[in-house]
């Protein structure tokens, strides 16, 4: 194929100098949706950072408490980890499935992700309430107040992003496939995407870099 | 404003979208992305607990294999490339990497030095 057929393709002219004095006009609305709610994950990645930096700085400040390697559980933070990584996999084959307007398996996998999702939140509660019941409550010292706050506020989001995955469903079926539904379920993937990456730091850093300690 | 046809040619890919667009290649995409994940994932948690390798070096392979695998998502679940039309997402990426780092670097060095140069606790009642 000669160069002149492609050219004005943004492929072949990454910088948009043939386009330079036709202007392609406003984005699409699922861009711009897109690249504002990417916006928002980043700054939300930012406020987890603080979170990050105070548990980092807290961790030693035990107060004779337990330390980290005293209540983690290593079996059970790999249940968990492997849950959240199957459910980014699942929210993939929704979203594919959601683009090729497929019901079934987009039901299919909306389902297994929410399924893989509470199985997390059921672990990390009884994690918590275990805790709790042996009296190291976040109030017991700075690095439990850390840890409750870190991982708590990780939770808090899988708990919205379930409730969000489940009104997705609930559009699709009373809706269908339509392209507002359609922004919203590549913002929901967006944002299950990234409460996996930061589950990836969490576990790094809180249980295995923290059980070191 | 068109919502229903999108042309990858005329502008730039949305956060998550994928250059490529049949099923078949996007679904080995995020079984290779999970694949990788599943490897990382497990090297770290079998290099935590390990008495084979070298005892100070655990918590840097531990950051090493984070990072790593917060990579394979970032390319594979969430299609950050660095073609030219994927520039504004990277742009913010990077933006908001710059702060993540300026507030746990700048906190963890700062804490680090206040907490060797002052004095314990007890010492400061003491000398008030």
């Amino acid at each position: 194929m000669a160069m002149t057929a492609t050219y004005g393709h943004a492929h072949a002219d990454p910088h948009h100098l043939g386009r330079a004095i036709e202007h392609p006009g406003p984005a699409p609305k699922r861009i711009v949706t897109a690249y504002g709610f990417w916006v928002f994950l980043l700054s939300d990645i930012v406020m987890f950072s603080c979170f990050f930096a105070a548990y980092a700085v807290l961790v030693g400040q035990t107060a004779d408490g337990p330390k980290g390697s005293e209540i983690f559980e290593q079996r059970n933070v790999a249940i968990e980890t492997v849950c959240l990584l199957l459910s980014s996999f699942t929210c993939g084959m929704a979203s594919i499935a959601a683009d090729v307007r497929n019901r079934l398996w987009f039901y299919l996998g909306m389902a297994v992700t929410c399924l893989l999702g509470l199985i997390f939140l059921s672990i990390e509660f009884r994690e918590f309430a275990d805790l709790v019941s042996r009296g190291y409550g976040p109030s017991r010292s700075a690095f439990l107040t850390a840890f409750f706050s870190l991982v708590g506020c990780h939770g808090l989001h899988v708990t919205a992003g379930v409730l969000w995955l489940l009104t997705m469903m609930a559009q699709v079926f009373a809706k269908g496939f339509r392209a507002d539904i359609l922004r919203r379920m590549m913002c929901f993937a967006l944002f299950w995407h990234a409460l996996d990456i930061i589950w990836v730091a969490v576990f790094s850093v809180v249980y295995l870099l923290g059980s070191g300690v | 404003m068109s919502d229903l046809t999108h042309h990858p040619v005329q502008h730039d890919l949305a956060p998550g979208e994928e250059e490529i667009h049949s099923v078949g290649e996007r679904i080995v995409g995020y079984v290779v992305g999970l694949g990788l994940a599943l490897l990382l994932t497990a090297t770290s948690f079998f290099i935590a607990g390990t008495n084979l390798v070298w005892q100070p070096s655990i918590p840097i392979a531990i950051i090493v294999l984070a990072i790593a695998q917060m990579g394979v998502h970032l390319v594979f679940f969430l299609h950050i490339t660095t073609g030219p039309d994927n520039t504004n997402n990277v742009l913010a990426l990077a933006f908001g990497l710059l702060i993540v780092f300026l507030v746990v670097g700048g906190s963890v060095w700062i804490m680090s030095h206040l907490n060797e140069n002052m004095p314990a606790m007890d010492q400061i009642m003491r000398m008030q």
